[in-house]
């Protein structure tokens, strides 16, 4: 069974990648069997303190009318059948967990488990049973700047990428995040289903992604750029390419929220609480800021895509290879969101949506720092990341992308260009 | 196969409540893209403020549902303004940015369970319209439309959706050839020549995105109110791609267009739907379970949206010449 589910997951990744639309075996359900399971929903979870599983805990699925419970069993786990598509809220009931054993965090007592599109859907309650810490708010507001760093270095290499295409071919890519899903999602198959080491399920990863930007330009991008579809067009071509995309990872990886499990050991520094994975993350991120910066400015293939950037007919008269140079930015860029998938995909969680609800503050990112620069786009998500966690502190946590995207929209009205726009290129 | 049952719903979607309340959108985005040149991506918050403020209006404030409506109406329009202030001197693909942007903060404001006083957070709000299906004319019972059992409230929403979206249409009709639509389309085609005529084209485009928004608005309310139950995860970038979908099948510069595309639309996926899920039951697609042919049908939406932008802008009625995406 175990083989079966492997290599047809194999042949499901290969349909995304090729773009096979509808000739690829379904991965997760060939392996269900074929049990009629398929029209019932359920939402499931597993409850863990310390690596040790929590026993008896009462959790509630509603939604409108319907309320159904559960306990979780002796090795934590809970499942709950439920008899139609919907938004279920689900609650876990403190007063049952065991003494000692509380919510890592007091406001995470209820989830959602969207049930709309997908019928089973996992839900964390994050347990731990430390006491709580009154920290000052010095110490949340130093770990708050930490966190929106990591996070800020994350987005900046996918803005990079969205920024280096957008420079090139004038395309607003709003297919940009499915290569940030489509990184994370192949970690979890390379690293969790087939196992291999995390170094060489990372470098599968990253080929993978690229060799989807190499396909994307070759058999989508640049047909359409010798139609002459005009840039309006080719942004609405990518907002379609982009929901064809997502929903084939969703047919292929299924809807449920996959853990990579790379949280790492845990590492204090002074009042800063943050994980292995994070720093390593980190300093990747910022390599590769630095290589990207080296690239664009130190070699021959960078200053031809800055040329390109800055007026493709000059470059084209002055012997630059255009479509060349659009060539390798796509490989490129495709392979440095899919590096930032991976990242993300290690330090949080992996679910199809995932590149969607990042997409939006990417273009925040370049769009703040400025259209079409690379330091822009890399100042630009360094201030979005930082945003996004620090204020998290002052205003409910699910308002926090709606937050960066306010001041997108208060950027706009005070300098359109970005902080490091050039005027001209806002028209 | 059951060939009768997936006919008659396919037949069903032709005359939906829905199907109505997207066309309504849809002729809003009309006005914004098709006659205009606006490309609006946020076109579900339009919908979803009008539904909020009306559901809202009904359950939260306790109004009445006539000024419940109008609050739904009120607030799209200055929503329309609050957006369009900083967005509609910029270039076009900044508004796109822009209106996508407020639309997800909008849906994360809803969803949140922090102001369910106001939003009901994500559970939504429901049963909002007895006021509205107490002015039911028709009696109680059930009735056979084209094969279709529906109720008589069914029936009360249908009438008036389509009634809205006739309304609508006749009032988009009169706008465009009205001197001021005449404007409108001068934007579309060149916005410097309308500007050295002294034209003051800011001003007319905010008054496209007020009224466009207004039409989105209403389809949000005959939306929520045909299910009685408003819910946040409604209001997605899907719903406003579906939109775009359907305009541009049918043609986004006609007053027609984004009914028959709303249509001809629905009716199709409600076809494909039915199909695929006939030919899983009887085994011949064993790659697909149920649950996948309702991804499907979102597939098809991305895919339909990138061939129709590729090779036929104007869509089904449109004219090749009046298809400008200004870019």
């Amino acid at each position: 069974m175990q083989r079966t589910r492997k290599v047809s997951v194999i042949f499901g990744v290969l349909a995304v990648l090729f773009g096979l639309f509808f000739s690829g075996s379904s991965a997760a359900n060939a392996a269900e069997g074929d049990d009629n399971s398929a029209s019932t929903f359920m939402i499931e979870g597993t409850l863990t303190n310390l690596e040790q599983p929590v026993e008896g805990v009462k959790i509630t699925a509603t939604l409108d009318s319907f309320s159904e419970s559960t306990t979780s069993d002796a090795e934590g786990a809970w499942r709950i059948d439920v008899p139609a598509a919907g938004e279920y809220v689900v609650e876990l009931d403190i007063t049952t967990l065991p003494e000692g054993v509380e919510l890592s965090n007091p406001e995470w007592v209820t989830g959602i488990a969207d049930l709309t599109l997908t019928t089973s859907a996992g839900v964390l309650f994050p347990l731990g049973s430390q006491e709580v810490v009154e920290e000052s708010m010095w110490d949340q507001l130093l770990n708050r700047i930490w966190a929106g760093l990591n996070f800020g270095l994350l987005l900046a290499i996918a803005s990079v990428g969205i920024s280096l295409i957008y420079g090139t071919t004038g395309l607003n890519n709003f297919a940009h995040g499915e290569m940030l899903t489509l990184g994370a999602m192949l970690t979890w198959f390379f690293f969790t289903v087939v196992e291999l080491p995390l170094l060489v399920a990372a470098f599968l990863t990253i080929l993978g992604v690229a060799a989807f930007g190499w396909g994307q330009n070759a058999y989508l991008w640049k047909p359409l750029r010798k139609r002459r579809l005009g840039l309006n067009q080719m942004m609405i071509v990518s907002i379609g390419f982009g929901i064809v995309v997502r929903y084939l990872i969703l047919m292929f990886f299924e809807g449920d929220s996959k853990t990579l499990g790379g949280e790492g050991d845990i590492i204090t520094w002074g009042p800063v609480l943050t994980t292995s994975t994070s720093i390593v993350g980190m300093v990747i991120s910022a390599l590769a800021l630095a290589g990207v910066a080296f690239f664009l400015t130190r070699t021959r293939v960078g200053k031809a895509t800055r040329a390109v950037s800055d007026n493709a007919s000059l470059a084209s008269a002055t012997g630059i290879d255009v479509e060349k140079i659009i060539r390798i930015v796509w490989i490129f860029a495709a392979a440095l969101t899919g590096l930032a998938g991976i990242l993300y995909g290690l330090q949080y969680q992996a679910s199809w949506l995932l590149g969607n609800d990042i997409l939006l503050l990417l273009f925040a990112a370049v769009t703040l720092g400025g259209l079409g620069t690379s330091l822009g786009a890399t100042v630009g998500a360094l201030i979005i990341g930082m945003v996004v966690e620090v204020i998290s502190l002052y205003i409910p946590s699910e308002m926090k992308y709606a937050a960066a995207l306010l001041i997108l929209i208060a950027v706009l009205i005070v300098r359109p260009q970005g902080v490091l726009g050039k005027k001209q290129r806002i028209g | 196969m059951d060939w009768t049952s997936i006919l008659t719903l396919t037949v069903g979607e032709l005359h939906g409540a829905y199907t109505a309340a997207y066309v309504l959108c849809a002729l809003g985005l009309a006005i914004h893209f098709g006659f205009t040149g606006l490309l609006n991506f946020g076109q579900a918050a339009f919908a979803a403020i009008g539904a909020y403020g009306f559901s809202a209006g009904v359950i939260v404030l306790g109004w009445n549902m006539w000024a419940s409506a109008g609050l739904g109406l009120a607030l799209s329009a200055v929503f329309a303004i609050l957006l369009g202030i900083p967005t509609l001197r910029l270039r076009a693909d900044y508004l796109a940015i822009v209106t996508i942007a407020a639309a997800q903060a909008f849906k994360f404001f809803v969803s949140t369970t922090e102001y369910e006083a106001i939003t009901g957070g994500p559970n939504g709000l429901s049963e909002f319209g007895a006021e509205f299906y107490a002015l039911n004319p028709i009696p109680d019972g059930r009735y056979d439309i084209l094969g279709l059992s529906k109720s008589a409230a069914d029936l009360w929403i249908e009438i008036v959706g389509w009634s809205f979206v006739a309304i609508a249409a006749i009032l988009l009709a009169l706008l465009v050839r009205s001197p001021w639509g005449r404007v409108l389309k001068g934007i579309r085609e060149d916005e410097d020549a309308v500007r050295s005529l002294g034209k003051n084209v800011f001003a007319y485009k905010l008054q496209s995105l007020v009224i466009g928004g207004t039409f989105a608005s209403l389809g949000g309310m005959v939306f929520v109110m045909s299910s009685q139950t408003n819910q946040p995860a409604t209001w997605g970038t899907n719903f406003t791609f579906m939109l775009w979908t359907v305009l541009l099948l049918g043609g986004a510069a006609t007053v027609l267009g984004p009914i028959v595309g709303g249509m001809v639309f629905f009716a199709l996926t409600m076809l494909t739907q039915g199909l695929l899920e006939g030919l899983v039951n009887l085994g011949l697609l064993p790659f697909l379970s149920i649950s996948q042919v309702g991804q499907i049908r979102f597939l098809l939406v991305g895919l339909a949206l990138m061939l129709l932008v590729i090779f036929r802008p104007q869509g089904i009625l449109g004219n090749k010449k009046e298809t400008y995406f200004n870019a």
